[in-house]
């Protein structure tokens, strides 16, 4: 049994950080048997990480209008998501494309569970905004949560 | 997906906003009057950000302005504060360096080469859709990006922000039996990059080439990534010193990001076909017949090409980091000293989307009094504008929906770095 923890952002965009200053909290509790890592985003990273494992927690800062800033969505992807955050980028392609990517290509973890949570500002400089910070401890009680239902005791 | 707790999200986008673009066509009856590419760029924001910072910080920080390029950040950084304090790190760090951007440029060109830009080619909406009828072509691209990664992981300490890059070196160099390991993967890499060259080079093109003048590295006997001079199509030649001397950036109202010029020749590009145009002589004996089998000539300036150039410098990243492994022996110390010294710096590096500038200045007590970025999209800002209205105008025949797929493919043959300088592609055409 595997568990894989990934903290998707940015924390030179203040909320975007969101995910790194999770995984950084997670590390404190030195969990047995899981691996933590942060990364960017882009698809065939991801895939490289969760491909071989049973459970993935993935946790990403997301904008939503209206924004209740600090508000987790807790998403279990078991089927291509189809355009979630799609883009007509020219340069890079999202967490939705990576998913619809890694089932077209068989490549999907036995369980993944996305916390998704809003964000207030992701203008250019470093720091949580309150709201976002106040989330952390519950982001890394559900994220723990679901690793160790995950692990054997 | 499921939503456990029964509330409809409506996501907006997801927070990878390390940038927007949008691109806008004016079409006056039978003239295309205005082709606008909207950049938001944050390179300005960190050059804020690194004033009153350490002389030993920038290339940290300057790793976060792209995820996709964020070595060519640390070496042009790197480059700039040794250049002002008077150091050079010697043959062997750069050496390493060189190996730890062959990895970078492995990874960013296996990307886009087939999740980006192949799909627009054989007709598929994008990398998901194509992955559907020929997944044994998706897989094939990305171990061809994982044995980048594993390169950049092995010499950087991971594959993404490498933490083992420092001003005057590295904090540790790896062993050679480190490097060694890495060899029977990467020759299965640089054959998966021969087919690659072949697949890409039987693409269709459409008739399309520019005459804009050219910017590269140059430095003769290789093929220019981790230093050497500014060379120009014309034939101007300088230093990095001199860059701001050569490339003038004006504000223009539509972006915030500026508008990059050579002085006394206007409107020019940087990146893979600039390279291969100005250095396809460097090439090796194998990435060069490769090239030559795929049908390129000693230039390419057919943006729709430029798929083939970076297939072929996968190729030549790859052949390039097998022989530098050979010749490897762990620098030591693995980074030099840089002693403070007040000064300006420059730092000039082949980043995989074209010449990345940095310039600082360090004052007596270590710190950043200024700092200076140009990534290379910004400088190609203006030609890639100036090509879409040339190749709009010759297809007002086509449906809006037919146009905005062909532009989006004709402007991901440059490869903007939305990262350093567009993530979103909202485009919008106006018929008058």
């Amino acid at each position: 049994m595997t568990a894989v923890v990934i903290g998707i952002g940015n924390e030179f965009r203040r909320d975007d950080g969101v995910g790194p200053a999770v995984v950084q909290r997670l590390a404190e509790l030195d969990l047995p048997g899981v691996s933590l890592t942060v990364t960017d985003g882009e698809p065939s990273r991801l895939i490289d990480l969760w491909a071989e494992a049973d459970v993935v927690v993935l946790i990403d800062a997301v904008r939503n209008d209206p924004a209740r800033p600090g508000k987790i969505h807790e998403l279990i992807v078991d089927r291509p998501v189809g355009g979630l955050g799609g883009t007509a980028s020219s340069h890079g392609l999202g967490l939705g494309e990576a998913i619809d990517l890694a089932v077209a290509l068989e490549r999907m973890p036995r369980r993944l569970v996305i916390l998704a949570i809003e964000g207030a500002d992701f203008s250019a400089g470093t720091g949580l905004s309150p709201e976002v910070a106040a989330a952390i401890d519950r982001l890394v009680d559900l994220a723990a949560r679901e690793v160790g239902t995950a692990l054997p005791r | 997906m499921t939503h456990r707790n029964d509330r409809a999200l409506h996501v907006a986008g997801l927070a990878r906003v390390e940038g927007e673009g949008a691109m806008h066509i004016v079409v006056s009856g039978d003239r295309v009057e205005r082709v606008e590419l909207e950049i938001y760029e944050p390179p300005r924001f960190f050059e804020a950000f690194l004033r009153g910072r350490h002389y030993t910080e920038p290339p940290d920080i300057t790793a976060r302005i792209c995820g996709i390029c964020p070595v060519a950040y640390q070496m042009s950084a790197c480059a700039a504060i040794e250049d002002a304090c008077g150091t050079d790190a010697g043959e062997a760090i750069w050496n390493l360096r060189r190996l730890l951007y062959c990895g970078e440029w492995i990874q960013s060109h296996a990307l886009h080469i087939y999740l980006l830009h192949a799909p627009d080619f054989l007709g598929y909406a994008g990398a998901v859709e194509m992955a559907r009828d020929h997944r044994d072509i998706v897989e094939r691209g990305l171990a061809l990006k994982k044995a980048g990664n594993e390169l950049m992981g092995a010499i950087g300490g991971r594959p993404i922000h490498p933490v083992n890059v420092r001003v005057g070196g590295f904090y540790r160099a790896p062993s050679r039996a480190d490097l060694l390991q890495l060899r029977d993967r990467l020759r299965r890499a640089r054959d998966i990059a021969l087919q690659t060259v072949a697949w890409v080079g039987g693409f269709d093109f459409p008739d399309f080439t520019h005459d804009h003048d050219l910017l590269a590295l140059s430095r003769p006997g290789t093929y220019p990534i981790e230093r050497g001079d500014l060379h120009t199509s014309t034939g101007e030649r300088f230093a990095p010193a001199a860059f701001e001397e050569h490339v003038l950036e004006v504000q223009v109202p539509h972006s915030t990001a500026l508008h990059a010029r050579l002085v006394g020749h206007g409107t020019y590009f940087t990146g893979p076909a600039a390279r291969y145009t100005l250095n396809s002589q460097w090439l090796s004996q194998l990435a060069r017949d490769a090239a030559r089998d795929a049908g390129l000539g000693a230039e390419c300036r057919n943006p729709f090409q430029s798929i083939v150039v970076r297939a072929v410098e996968t190729l030549y990243a790859l052949d390039e980091a097998l022989r530098l492994i050979e010749a490897y022996e762990p620098p030591k110390p693995a980074a030099v000293d840089v002693p403070i010294r007040a000064g300006r710096g420059y730092g000039v590096t082949e980043a995989p989307r074209g010449v990345l500038y940095h310039r600082y200045d360090v004052s007596a007590d270590g710190l950043v009094e200024t700092a200076k970025i140009v990534p290379p999209t910004s400088q190609n800002q203006a030609g890639i504008e100036a090509d879409l209205r040339r190749f709009v105008q010759d297809r007002l025949n086509l449906d809006d929906e037919n146009m905005t797929w062909r532009c989006e493919q004709a402007i991901r043959n440059y490869d903007p770095c939305i990262s350093c300088a567009t993530h979103f592609l909202d485009l919008t055409i106006d018929r008058r």
